[in-house]
């Protein structure tokens, strides 16, 4: 039988959590890196045993591991990221140039097909990658070199690369977000970048049409369809069916468009779920009620999905990188709050059960759907 | 301050046996469970201690001091013989008890909460 095996990136640690395919008994092991931030950690689809963690800390710095067996075992690799060339400066909250400064990794992306490749964007804004195995990182400085670069300014998080997406049929063409800059495309393998924010439209910068300067908080793909992305923008709910050339709003009937998640069904391209969040600056849900939001139409039309999720006084967050899918017949959606509650539904978010409630913080979700001949549970 | 004028404990090829202590995370990532001894070679020094402990234990390069700056990481602080040597030059010399090994040389993680 397949299984599935959740990764879980928290304020103090991270956890694997296992099952079969039905989703009902889980293991849970951990934490690793006990006491350390871990904003993010993947498994590599050309290997699921390969995975890669962003390890950070306050005091020590940054990080970054690898596991050669699934998570049971870790070795630190290459932790050295450097800015290409001159660093430069961006734009500091006060409007005055700013060096560009390392502060951690938000988020890995292995490569889709070699297990040592490997992509990973960081605070300040950069995007590095590792054909190693992680033991070197070297930046892809075409995306920081783009001309608007002096421009970007942090977002209340930091000035964070926190979205990678690749093309499954391109293998030159990546997207990338950045708070708060915006969606960012290469279609040369990053030599090259440009920005594709047009359609997108944020009240809160001078412009609110500008080329670069929006929230993006979150965009999501379909393997099948990789000209269709949504996007969770700081508010708004948004689509491009041409690979971020034009978007168009879809935030339709959500009780809020703020939130940070937002994925899609594994088998259905047009089944799209986000976790509506009041804001500003309160976080967390909407008269206490935990829920999610699933358009079956590739958004406009949005239902509340409840069952099993708590309906009264529950006050989390649901962070952008804390979302994922199996891929399952019946695909499995995951989601990590900031009260350390992971849930689970096996059944494309009909009904829902948390599978652990009392972790630290959660700040990412992953899920690797194993074959049967690595699923142990 | 503590004295520099006490005779140096010279080991193997002149180069002199430095106790250092980490704190708990440094070292689980080193893989030790105690103070680590190390010999460093010329004055010695913060720069000469650390550059010796990066070269023994390769995982703690960029934990302690930036790898491009090279300078210590704000919430961390260098104590010896009871004395912070934290803001000092990282080529000044530390005191005679750190190169003698009497006193060990100590990483010490800022009390921080959260």
């Amino acid at each position: 039988m397949s299984g599935v095996r959740v990764l879980v990136g928290t304020r103090k640690g991270a956890f694997v959590l296992t099952s079969d395919g039905k989703r009902t008994k889980w293991d849970v092991s951990g934490p690793f890196f006990g006491g350390w931030e871990i904003y993010h950690l993947k498994g590599s689809s050309a290997d699921p045993n390969r995975l890669y963690a962003s390890q950070s800390s306050g005091w020590f710095g940054q990080l970054i591991q690898r596991s050669n067996d699934g998570g049971k075992t870790w070795e630190p690799v290459g932790n050295k990221f450097v800015y290409d060339g001159v660093p430069g400066t961006h734009q500091w909250y006060d409007g005055t140039p700013h060096p560009w400064e390392f502060k951690r990794v938000w988020h890995l992306e292995p490569s889709l097909t070699d297990p040592d490749t490997a992509y990973a964007g960081v605070e300040d804004a950069a995007l590095f990658r590792t054909t190693d195995g992680g033991q070197n990182w070297h930046e892809l400085p075409g995306l920081r070199g783009h001309g608007s670069g002096p421009q970007w300014s942090p977002g209340a998080g930091g000035l964070g690369l926190h979205t990678i997406v690749l093309d499954p049929t391109n293998a030159r063409r990546m997207f990338i977000a950045i708070s708060a800059a915006g969606a960012f495309r290469t279609d040369d393998g990053g030599t090259s970048w440009r920005p594709i924010n047009n359609g997108l439209r944020s009240e809160q910068i001078p412009d609110p049409s500008a080329e670069v300067g929006h929230c993006v908080h979150r965009i999501a793909m379909h393997p099948s369809q990789p000209n269709v992305l949504f996007m969770q923008k700081h508010w708004d709910i948004m689509r491009t069916d041409d690979a971020g050339d034009s978007w168009r709003e879809v935030s339709g009937n959500l009780p809020t468009d703020f939130g940070f998640v937002i994925d899609v069904h594994a088998h259905e391209p047009q089944t799209i779920y986000v976790v509506p969040i009041k804001s500003d600056s309160e976080h967390y849900p909407m008269d206490g009620q935990l829920r999610v939001f699933r358009s079956r139409s590739g958004g406009n039309d949005w239902e509340p999905l409840t069952k099993g999720l708590p309906q009264k006084d529950c006050y989390v967050n649901v962070l952008r990188d804390a979302m994922a899918v199996d891929r399952l017949d019946s695909c499995g959606i995951y989601f990590g709050t900031t009260g350390g509650q992971v849930y689970g539904s096996s059944d494309a978010g009909d009904t829902w059960a948390p599978i652990v409630r009392d972790l630290p913080a959660v700040l990412s979700v992953e899920v690797q759907t194993l074959p049967p001949s690595l699923a142990e549970v | 301050m503590a004295s520099f004028s006490e005779p140096r404990r010279s080991l193997g090829e002149g180069g002199l046996m430095i106790r250092v202590v980490l704190p708990m995370h440094l070292r689980t990532l080193a893989r030790v469970d105690d103070e680590v001894t190390l010999e460093v070679v010329g004055p010695i020094t913060q720069r000469a201690i650390l550059d010796a402990l990066e070269a023994r234990y390769p995982v703690l390069c960029g934990t302690i001091r930036d790898h491009v700056t090279q300078q210590r990481r704000p919430f961390l602080r260098f104590f010896a013989c009871e004395e912070d040597w934290s803001h000092e030059l990282p080529d000044a010399p530390l005191p005679s008890k750190v190169a003698t090994g009497a006193e060990p040389f100590l990483v010490v993680g800022a009390m921080a909460g959260g």
